[in-house]
């Protein structure tokens, strides 16, 4: 018989919530996906294919990156990041909306929602820049990175970053449509402005301390920094974006409670 | 035991503040089956979902001091682009409980055939019924929500519904609403009509029903009620 509720150990709770996230999140990849064609090896391969077309698209144009990095590491890093921080906010707006119906068993909270989907996002285009720099490395366009944790450090900054963003916008959107409209606009004006197709250092002076306001560049800067080493010549502050990022992980999970009080299920 | 105390429920909406629920209060044992009256929108799956822990009260306290289900009968506790198969999975491995002895159940008992295998958005309302009833029945709670379970399905799958819960699970507890009369005058033991954001509790289905018609203004025609041929 299902046990009443009571609370539960500690070690219990998280064997539960392992339990949670790993049944939402092949519950994910089969809705997304499906079992059709290449099924869920769609998760890496549109983020690649992502990656690869504008990598050639800024090959052919020469893009102006203002140094003198190589166009495919720095396509391949530069968009990958965004694919990151980009997506991760895209597929938590809306949301607890598409699955209002879980919210009818107990052990699934709106949070496992958004972290199923995150986990799914960060696998994607995690898979994506791992295999195409191995690609890339072993064709011989691109040089092994010089630090590969510093280059997994900014990683994983960005992807943290891009988590707490997107469970915070997610939540907000939950109670004001405007989340959704505004954000489309919002992240294709961030793109250029990321750090994803510049170097900090290339910039003037009074560009690069406005630009440092804005916390991905700091992710990318590290993990170019980790690529390339000295020869990136990487702008970033650690000081900064990590107490940004915990403030906004704070935010994010109190919305999260906010929203949890006031879900109506279906 | 279920224990609710000065349940209130208000909703925003655009017109102002709507007191769906007001001072609900009553305690449910196990063995106890609690039907529920009300005309469309008075409340009575608002006070399911509330129940079943799914939503929370404006104020007041619900105390669950046993396991409680989902709605059952209720479909939306499926993906619709997944197979019926997939959503078994889903349910076993969100419970804790073995695959491969629920599908056995649920193909059984849903009589789904290949469809099992199939989207459920391919499912037809019935084929949904069987198996949102079927795949309800694998968890084995204290108590059962049943919100409007005869609204579907054919009567040979009604009886084996009926079966499943009043023989199968007689000692659990259970809290029925429909607006079959008589499938809640067989069914249960207590009975409760929900007028205007208040419920009232009582212990005969013909006075709780004569209280019904009367709250909402409806004078059975002649010859009604069929109560006697039961279809349910």
């Amino acid at each position: 018989m299902a046990a009443a509720p009571e609370q539960p150990a500690f070690a219990d709770s998280v064997k539960v919530q392992g339990r949670i996230l790993s049944a939402l999140f092949i519950r994910e990849i089969l809705t997304r996906y499906g079992r059709h064609n290449i099924g869920f090896l769609w998760l890496f391969v549109e983020p690649m294919i992502f990656t690869l077309g504008v990598t050639a698209l800024w090959t052919a144009t020469k893009s102006v990156h203002g140094s003198d990095l190589p166009i495919v590491a720095f396509a391949l890093t530069g968009y990958s990041s965004v694919l990151l921080w980009r997506n991760m906010p895209g597929r938590c707006i809306g949301a607890l909306w598409n699955n209002l119906a879980l919210m009818y068993h107990r052990n699934i909270k709106v949070l496992d929602i958004y972290l199923a989907r995150l986990m799914l996002e960060f696998g994607g285009a995690t898979i994506s820049f791992v295999t195409l720099s191995i690609v890339f490395i072993s064709i011989g366009w691109l040089e092994p990175p010089e630090d590969v944790l510093k280059v997994a450090a900014g990683w994983m900054l960005i992807a943290w970053f891009g988590g707490a963003l997107a469970i915070a916008l997610g939540a907000l959107s939950h109670e004001s449509e405007l989340v959704d409209k505004l954000w489309h606009p919002a992240s294709y004006l961030i793109f250029p402005l990321s750090g994803s197709a510049f170097m900090v250092d290339a910039l003037p002076p009074m560009a690069q301390e406005i630009v440092l306001y804005i916390p991905m560049v700091h992710g990318v800067e590290l993990v170019r920094e980790g690529y390339f080493g000295a020869r990136a010549r990487a702008h970033y502050d650690l000081s900064y974006v990590i107490p940004l990022t915990l403030v906004l992980s704070f935010v994010a999970m109190m919305l999260v409670r906010w929203v949890a009080r006031r879900v109506v299920p279906e | 035991m279920i224990r609710l105390r000065d349940v209130r429920k208000i909703y925003p909406t655009r017109f102002g503040e709507n007191l769906v629920l007001d001072g609900i209060s009553f305690d449910l044992a196990m063995g106890e089956r609690l039907g529920v009256l009300g005309r469309n929108g008075a409340g009575k799956s608002t006070m399911v979902r509330l129940i079943s822990g799914a939503e929370r009260p404006t104020s007041g306290s619900i105390e669950q001091h046993m396991s409680v289900s989902w709605p059952l009968a209720f479909g939306g506790a499926f993906q619709h682009m997944l197979t019926g198969v997939d959503n078994v999975r889903f349910i076993s491995r969100i419970y804790e409980q073995d695959f491969a002895k629920n599908l056995a159940f649920v193909e059984d008992f849903a009589e789904l055939g290949p469809y099992l295998r199939e989207p459920v958005r391919t499912y037809s309302s019935g084929m949904r019924a069987r198996l949102a009833f079927a795949i309800s029945m694998i968890i084995e709670f204290d108590c059962f929500l049943i919100d409007e379970i005869g609204a579907v399905g054919d009567a040979r799958f009604h009886d084996r519904c009926n079966f499943e819960l009043f023989e199968k699970r007689a000692d659990r507890a259970m809290i029925i609403i429909s607006h079959d009369a008589a499938y809640v005058r067989d069914h249960c033991n207590r009975w409760a009509v929900l007028h205007d954001s208040k419920l009232k509790l009582y212990d005969d289905f013909e006075v709780a029903y004569a209280d019904f018609k009367e709250l909402i203004g409806w004078k059975p025609p002649q010859g009604w009620p069929n109560l006697e041929v039961s279809t349910a």
